[in-house]
């Protein structure tokens, strides 16, 4: 989908057609989003994972939010609270070297929409778990913990980080 | 508010502030009753309760079209969600109202907005839909044609709109009575800050921006926010069809149609002109 789109852009870029460049834009948006969120999202769990993080990521959390249980609340609480579709966040942001939870809705892309990196992301799309889950969001959003691979978020949090200069 | 499934769950008050709890509760009557009398000393009606409505026909009516697990879940989790925090919104904004704590009132807009929208929006929806709803014939048939040139260019290009909807949101036939015309809305829509009179490109489809819908949200009610009156919904939340459709939404709206009332449709075109 975001070739196509992609493609369409680079022809109206090429006719100099700016209507046709900026009526595209949404979709560009959308399925550019949707294709990064997805990436990160399927590094972010891994089988045998979940459980309690360790590293500098378990620094980080411990810091920002005062406690382990302290970030699922407020993450958990922000996922099930998303209106419609979207995602939940643990992202980094490079300006002050902290974390912070946002969501985003739709596939708008988490750096674009509050200048974070992303670190961990969840989706509460109601195809992420409805066959499952049905209208439980909640359940969906408790038992995702069990399958978060805390190394790949402190792979992404190091690389932040040194991308930021800290 | 936090909604878990088809529950409200609700904080615990903070002291000094009555709140009315799930309906089951015998302490949840005794806080309506009282809130109710207090108000009603400063001339302030509260509690009204919404309540949902019934379906006009059993959960499996719909099928083959709509399965009998999406009615249910829909109708009995997800409207009853809305109605159940559409009530707890509109306690408070009692409560606010009576008090003159004015920065509540506004922060409960969006509350109201959206699980309102949802009461209103999916009370439509469950009357636009019927195991026989028949053809559209007379005047309604007739703004039709003029509006669309034919009943399959209304199908082909509402269900072209709804499909392109980005995430959750609603496709809607409505009328616009300024114009004394029909008139495709999405809700939401991804128009904002484009100029009416153009047009949008996504998922192939092209999608006209009309004024009158640049700016709607993901569960706004039609008529609140446009103007434009409601004839017939297409509700394409993920929910509304998932369990059965999977991810392919087109199959499902083209497919509704099939159980599109149009005795209601003309109906609400009636008392809307």
């Amino acid at each position: 989908m975001t070739l196509g789109v992609l493609h369409h852009l680079i022809e109206a870029e090429e006719a100099t057609d700016v209507a046709a460049m900026n009526a595209l834009l949404p979709a560009i948006k959308f399925n550019g989003g949707g294709h990064l969120n997805h990436t990160i999202f399927w590094t972010n769990m891994a089988p045998n994972a979940g459980g309690d993080p360790s590293g500098a990521i378990a620094d980080a959390i411990n810091e920002e939010f005062g406690s382990f249980q302290a970030f699922k609340d407020k993450f958990s609480a922000a996922s099930v609270g998303v209106k419609g579709s979207g995602w939940g966040w643990l992202g980094y942001c490079p300006k002050n070297n902290k974390l912070a939870v946002a969501t985003c809705q739709n596939q708008d892309p988490l750096q674009v929409t509050h200048g974070m990196i992303p670190l961990l992301g969840l989706d509460v799309w109601e195809h992420a778990y409805y066959l499952q889950y049905k209208n439980l969001r909640a359940d969906y959003v408790k038992a995702f913990f069990n399958v978060i691979n805390w190394s790949n978020v402190n792979e992404r949090l190091e690389t932040a980080r040194k991308s930021a200069g800290h | 508010v936090i909604h878990d499934g088809g529950e409200v769950l609700e904080r615990a008050p903070p002291p000094g502030v009555l709140c009315c709890g799930p309906p089951s509760s015998a302490m949840f009557l005794l806080h309506r009753a009282l809130i109710t009398r207090r108000l009603a000393g400063v001339g302030v009606r509260c509690c009204q309760k919404h309540t949902l409505p019934d379906l006009p026909y059993d959960y499996n009516a719909l099928e083959p079209v709509i399965s009998a697990d999406i009615m249910q879940l829909h109708h009995s989790k997800h409207h009853q969600t809305y109605v159940n925090n559409l009530n707890v919104a509109e306690e408070k904004l009692a409560e606010a109202t009576a008090k003159g704590d004015v920065s509540t009132v506004i922060s409960l807009a969006a509350a109201l907005k959206f699980n309102g929208g949802g009461h209103i929006n999916h009370t439509i929806f469950w009357k636009n839909l019927s195991p026989d709803g028949g053809e559209p014939e007379g005047e309604l048939l007739a703004a039709i044609n003029r509006d669309f040139g034919s009943l399959d260019a209304l199908k082909s290009q509402l269900s072209a709109a709804t499909v392109a909807v980005q995430g959750s949101g609603w496709g809607w036939l409505g009328y616009n009575k300024q114009k004394g015309a029909l008139q495709i809305a999405t809700c939401p829509n991804q128009l904002q800050g484009l100029r009416p009179d153009t047009e949008l490109i996504l998922y192939g489809a092209r999608i006209p921006v009309v004024e009158e819908t640049r700016f709607l949200g993901l569960m706004d009610p039609l008529e609140a926010t446009t103007g434009l009156v409601p004839l017939f919904g297409i509700d394409v939340w993920e929910h509304a069809y998932y369990l059965q459709y999977k991810n392919v939404r087109p199959d499902y709206v083209n497919a509704i149609w099939k159980v599109a009332d149009w005795k209601d449709i003309s109906a609400r075109f009636n008392s809307a002109k």
